[in-house]
């Protein structure tokens, strides 16, 4: 049953692809609203003494991560007509219908010595049945925000056939003070805003972090020695070092290969910017392009045999796409405006990418070969699109106008649907989304 | 009945992190490279002082949007520039380029790097040695004028000559 509603679901979300794509690059931003499924959860069970706060906070985390997609309902407790009356007691699937509920999730929960002990269920009301088996976590108590995460990534992914994308960190510009004078430091923080952890002060101009692959370590630019360079930092030591790069008067925009053992980069030599790329092991620079205009913002394809990258070669701003040993470009964007930031996506198919025209900002997203171009947003900024670890979602930073003006993070379903601002203490720009944590 | 001896348990240790750390290197000065300090910079009335310099020949040049030409106006006031430092043979230059907020992080800084650089092609050409010349861009990380209309982008578009006493 539950599957079925997702089928409807998704039918929905294809045909407004279909709608948007029909007329040549005439682009409309669709507002529809889809009848997100309706869950019960009631709150874990706790399991012992001094599992109550613990059982609750996981519960309504979960449920927040899950309502967060846009895709799913919770049916408030109020509703339920039978008490939840324990984890391994029998469902009364006939009780959680008749409020309409189409998945019930339920779980106990235990804290002892430091330790979180995590039980949940997954069951489709309506054919009555499990989905998929029980599944137990075991962690820290300090780790019990990632416990909560993985159990609505489970859920999700048996719901939607898709993987999940809760249990993950963003690294992302921390800023701060007045707009001519902003202070910027790199933090890193769960997908949802939780647990800030600050990884440089605010004495150096910091941009645009980019997460390897497997999460590990984050590339970004800083002006410490006076001029842009690119370092490279350790996410478990915080030990930070300076990539060397082919010879310039500055090095940005840079990001990871698939592996993690190459960076490719923009080099500015002579006030002309080029791409390059440069081998973290051998450290061997190699040139991939060689124009007198800007080559910048360079990203890989998921495989790593191509490069996205934006150019003005042609008197503004458009994507490229060349291979990943440099050579023949060629361009993608051909709508109006001007395109910068590209990103591939996780799954291989998609470029998302910034879109200024008509003085607006857009984030939007693009096939591979340019065609079927559809934005997603728009606003006065918005800039630097970043993909969620199963290319469901975009995250990007949303700056306001005018002398007051500030940038925070939002984001938002690759269907258009869903934009949510991403809460943080402080402004915050240039977001890159990690992988999924192990 | 399923229970939970009947189901399959899947155990999954998390390995947690540390999920909070403080500011573990203090709060920081100012921003770095907010313009180099200009220090003493003597008295606007004596030519050779970078008061001087800065006021009265005028320390930046703008530019026009996208463009890294410079205009007539531009070049006018680089020339005094130019024959500044040759007459202060003490004195190096760091060229900062700048660009408005419109236009991504990247793209701006590219942009900036261009215009920096065509004011030290421009000074090069007019006789000021490259070993007292260095660049570098801000992109649009540095607003001087902080609005967002064209009165303040127009004074954001700009490369300011930045002089220092001895090596760069």
């Amino acid at each position: 049953m539950i599957r079925k509603l997702l089928a409807v679901l998704a039918m929905f979300v294809w045909a407004d692809v279909a709608l948007a794509q029909s007329g040549p690059l005439r682009l409309t931003i669709t507002d529809g609203v889809i009848e997100p499924l309706p869950f019960a959860l009631p709150n874990f069970q706790p399991e012992g003494t001094g599992a109550e706060e613990m059982a609750a906070n996981l519960s309504q985390v979960i449920a927040s991560d899950l309502i967060g997609t846009g895709l799913f309902r919770q049916i408030p407790a109020s509703a339920f007509i039978s008490p939840y009356t324990g984890f391994s007691q029998p469902i009364a699937y006939a009780d959680w219908r008749a409020i309409n509920a189409q998945a019930l999730i339920t779980g106990a929960v235990a804290v002892s010595g430091g330790q979180v002990e995590v039980k949940f269920r997954l069951y489709d009301v309506f054919s009555g049945g499990e989905l998929g088996d029980g599944l137990r976590f075991v962690g820290s108590v300090d780790g019990w925000r990632r416990m909560a995460h993985k159990v609505a990534d489970t859920v999700y992914s048996r719901v939607t056939g898709e993987g999940g994308y809760f249990d993950s960190r963003v690294v992302f510009v921390a800023e701060t003070g007045p707009k001519d004078a902003r202070q910027k430091r790199l933090a890193i923080m769960d997908y949802d805003g939780a647990g800030v952890q600050y990884l440089t002060d605010s004495g150096t101009l910091v941009i645009a972090p980019r997460f390897s692959p497997s999460g590990d370590r984050v590339l970004y630019t800083t002006f410490e020695s006076g001029f842009p360079r690119i370092n490279m930092i350790d996410v478990a030591t915080v030990g930070r070092q300076q990539v060397t790069t082919a010879a310039g008067e500055m090095a940005f925009s840079p990001r990871f290969s698939r592996d993690g053992n190459q960076v490719i980069y923009s080099l500015s030599s002579g006030g002309n910017t080029d791409i390059w790329r440069t081998d973290l092991l051998t450290g061997q620079h190699t040139r991939l392009t060689s124009a007198p205009s800007i080559e910048t913002a360079p990203s890989f394809s998921p495989d790593g045999s191509q490069i996205v990258f934006e150019s003005d070669r042609s008197g503004s701003p458009q994507l490229y796409i060349m291979s990943a040993t440099g050579g023949e470009a060629r361009r993608i964007s051909f709508g109006e405006g001007r395109y910068g930031t590209p990103v591939w996506s996780p799954r291989g198919d998609l470029v998302a990418f910034t879109k200024q025209n008509a003085g607006r900002f857009h984030i939007g997203v693009m096939r591979t070969d340019g065609s079927e171009e559809r934005l997603l947003t728009a606003s006065f900024l918005d800039e630097g699109p970043t993909w969620s670890p199963n290319g469901r979602v975009i995250m990007f930073f949303r700056e306001t106008q005018g002398a007051a003006g500030a940038p925070s993070l939002y984001s938002v379903d690759i269907s258009g649907r869903n934009l949510r601002q991403v809460p943080t203490v402080t402004f915050a720009s240039d977001p890159s989304w990690g992988p999924l944590q192990r | 009945m399923k229970t939970l001896t009947k189901a399959a348990l899947i155990v999954l240790a998390l390995s947690t992190a540390a999920c909070t750390r403080p500011d573990r290197f203090g709060t920081g000065a100012d921003g770095a490279g907010a313009g180099a300090g200009y220090g003493a910079d003597g008295s606007i009335s004596d030519p050779t002082s970078p008061a001087y310099f800065n006021q009265t020949i005028g320390d930046r040049v703008l530019f026009q949007v996208d463009q890294s030409t410079l205009t007539p106006e531009a070049m006018s006031v680089l020339d005094g520039q130019a024959r500044w430092l040759l007459d202060n043979s003490q004195y190096m230059a760091l060229i900062e380029g700048h660009a408005d907020e419109q236009g991504t992080r990247e793209y701006n800084l590219a942009l900036g790097a261009r215009r920096a650089n065509a004011v030290r092609e421009y000074l090069v050409s007019r006789g000021v040695p490259t070993s007292r010349l260095q660049t570098v861009s801000y992109g649009k990380e540095r607003p001087l004028a902080i609005c967002s209309d064209e009165t303040c982008y127009s004074q954001n578009r700009r490369a300011v000559t930045v002089i220092s006493l001895g090596s760069l």
